[in-house]
């Protein structure tokens, strides 16, 4: 993935973007209260505790059976799709991906294109791509949009603009289109229904994303409250859909229980104004809908994630945005400090895979292992676990073997190897502990006032002057 | 090797030595916290429809046509997108001539390439049928045909739904069961829960974003 001007580059400054961001006034009250407002509609939408926990489990079981047997449901679902007339294309890398589009997009001589929301074209920055190729790429979301018009990238994977308050999108909407300025959000949303309409269709294709892809039917199934993505799969003559190969679930059924946990995860909603389930082009006795249908599913370092049974469950992800709705370190920082398509919890487990430890090396130290992650994710991926593991696969030496990670010991340094390992010698020979607790005591007057991070913060610790085995000695009355 | 095979290759040798694990579907999870007695499905239905805006109105089999033209009329609306070839559509033509009422009645009768214009601009309302309603959910099942196009529920401001409470049930999973949707799955089926809406903006919520800005469901109480 190319670093451009106007996106953010790979996340290696992500100390110093965080350090902006927790002292942004306006953008932590603006993710302070969108989080609180999230983490309250999902608690109202799980009254029953036992139906959530008996439901997270169902969930877990129905991903975990589509991932083991992924290639047989991949395979099942391009057969069923090619029957239902819908082309599939197979993607290694972002760069093939958006290859193939492209392909699509030339071969219809198309100008403009109209997208539905999806996070799989930010992953491909397929926006950036096809202008690069002189295509228009309008986003349709109304997040989307705004985010387009500010030239921002998305913040949250559900609610994109969600860094900016009603003021912040009336001053763009006046600076950009040219509006009277209007703090009315229903003004605003009509503003953005106005503009877009005719985009849809003008637009020669449309791209979307997908929720599910159903291998039994050849379907693919896509949630919203907008119309927008129905707009852009239905009004364009060429659809063309975008999803990572871990998105198939082997039967119809299996995605009730899916759709109900992420609706009710996502924006604590029952379920989402438009479930939209589409299985194939325009029929010769159809009036509407779009000739060609293609699905590009794309790998991306997915495949690097299942080949470990452990990193596999990342895979199980269904997109709802409750870890980092629920993660003390996303309110904090907001979805741009990660400079990554996918902030917070999840997307610190599963950017690894498609960048890079190297490119990512921070970000699986950026949590306080609180838990709350794993707690509500709906799917039950063991988020914490899996950060303890990468941050493990962070200092094992680069060449060690298994190699299981791309960037592996991206964050090993010999010297903090020998200070481990003069910790654990120490510790587990009686007489050096003994002999540094004395030392530590007797000479506590040489440590040095500056000791690097931790006195950033913090004063020099003190030893007392007596080691504590001391002390018990003489509690105890022994000599 | 292409693509498809390289990653195909990579998924099965990561399972080799694996079984899948058995698909131990809990069905009862799914219908036995969504199930009502009979007589509260329309209820719980209209007030989750009502709660995101959408207008439900209970009528009949007969009188309906008469509730569509009221709510045409007390928004100024005189022509209505509705398929002749159903029998929804049938009788609410007939209903017109009785009356002698003069709502323009528009048929989705072309490709849609051939009147983008019309349907998008000006066309103000359109009235479908539906295929039944879930309860625990307040959703309305529709599947686009040649008469009734994608497009019919989606571009006109106004849509209006007719639903039969006999094909009102109780959840998603029976209904796909007992219509057997696997089996037959259209080229677009869709859930339509209320009218278009967004939280994009500070999260408040507001309705009408790029569909229809106003839901009306019409229950046919004896039907």
């Amino acid at each position: 993935m190319s670093a451009h001007a106007d996106t953010p580059a790979i996340p290696i400054s992500f100390k110093r973007r965080a350090h902006d961001a927790v002292h942004d006034a306006q953008l932590r009250k603006n993710f302070r209260g969108a989080m609180d407002f999230l983490m309250a509609k999902r608690a109202a939408q799980f009254p029953d505790g036992d139906e959530l926990e008996r439901l997270r489990a169902f969930g877990n079981r129905v991903r975990a059976r589509a991932l083991s047997k992924l290639p047989d449901l991949l395979q099942r679902l391009e057969a069923n799709l090619t029957r239902n007339g819908v082309k599939v294309h197979w993607a290694e890398t972002v760069d093939e991906a958006n290859a193939i589009v492209h392909q699509i997009v030339a071969a219809h001589e198309a100008k403009q294109v109209i997208k539905g929301k999806s996070m799989v074209s930010e992953e491909m920055e397929m926006n950036h791509y096809l202008e690069g190729h002189g295509v228009d790429c309008l986003e349709s979301d109304m997040g989307e949009f705004i985010v387009q018009l500010g030239n921002e990238k998305p913040s949250h994977i559900i609610m994109p603009a969600i860094h900016l308050n009603a003021g912040q999108v009336a001053s763009l909407f006046h600076d950009k289109l040219e509006v009277d300025y209007t703090e009315d959000v229903d003004r605003l949303i009509q503003i953005g229904r106005e503009t877009l309409r005719r985009k849809f269709f003008e637009a020669d294709i449309g791209v979307s994303g997908v929720n599910f892809a159903i291998a039994e039917t050849g379907s693919l199934l896509l949630v919203e409250n907008e119309g927008n993505g129905r707009m852009s799969t239905t009004v364009p003559p060429v659809h063309i859909a975008v999803t990572g190969i871990e998105k198939v679930v082997e039967n119809l059924r299996d995605v009730v229980p899916l759709l109900s946990l992420l609706t009710r995860s996502a924006t604590g909603q029952p379920i989402t104004t438009y479930v939209n389930v589409i299985s194939g082009p325009r029929k010769a006795d159809e009036l509407d809908g779009p000739q060609e249908v293609h699905l590009v599913l794309l790998d991306n370092g997915r495949s690097q994630a299942f080949a470990d049974s452990e990193l596999r469950q990342t895979l199980n992800c269904i997109r709802c945005g409750a870890c980092m709705n629920h993660c003390p370190v996303y309110t904090r920082i907001g979805g741009h400090a990660y400079g990554t398509v996918y902030p917070g919890p999840i997307g610190k487990i599963v950017t690894p895979h498609m960048l890079g430890l190297e490119a990512t090396r921070d970000l699986p130290s950026a949590s306080s292992l609180c838990g709350a992650c794993g707690e509500v994710c709906p799917v039950k991926i063991p988020i914490p676990a899996i950060l303890r593991r990468l941050r493990e696969e962070n200092v094992r030496p680069p060449a060690a073997e298994p190699h299981h990670m791309r960037g592996q010991g991206s964050k090993y340094s010999r010297r903090e190897r020998y200070a481990w390992k003069a910790w654990r010698t120490l510790n587990t020979s009686p007489r050096l502990y003994r002999l540094f607790g004395l030392a530590a005591t007797r000479l506590s007057g040489l440590i040095p006032a500056d000791i690097g991070p931790w006195t950033e913060h913090r004063s020099a610790p003190k030893p007392a002057t007596r080691t504590l085995h001391e002390l018990a000695r003489d509690h105890l009355g022994e000599d | 090797m292409n693509a498809r095979d390289r990653i195909l290759g990579k998924l099965k040798q990561s399972l080799a030595g694996t079984t899948p694990i058995a698909d131990d579907y809990d069905d009862a999870l799914l219908t036995a916290p969504w199930s009502y007695p009979a007589e509260h499905r329309v209820t719980r239905l209209c007030n989750l429809l009502q709660a995101v805006h959408g207008e439900t109105v209970l009528t009949t089999a007969a009188e309906w046509p008469a509730r569509v033209s009221e709510a045409l009329a007390s928004r100024g609306i005189d022509e209505l997108l509705i398929s002749p070839a159903t029998a929804h559509g049938q009788q609410f033509a007939g209903y017109l001539a009785l009356n002698g009422l003069v709502t323009r009645l528009k048929a989705y009768d072309r490709p849609v390439e051939q009147w983008k214009d019309e349907l998008f601009f000006s066309t103000p309302a359109s009235l479908t049928g539906t295929l039944g309603g879930i309860a625990a959910t307040g959703s309305l099942v529709v599947w686009p045909t040649p008469a009734e196009p994608r497009l019919m529920s989606l571009v006109p401001p106004l849509h209006i739904a007719l639903l039969k409470a006999s094909e009102v049930v109780d959840n998603l999973y029976q209904i796909m069961q007992t219509q057997r949707w696997a089996e037959r799955l259209p080229t677009n089926a869709l859930l339509i829960s209320g009218p278009s809406k967004t939280a994009d903006i500070q999260q408040t919520l507001a309705y009408g974003a790029h569909g229809p800005k106003e839901l009306i469901v019409m229950v046919l109480q004896d039907a």
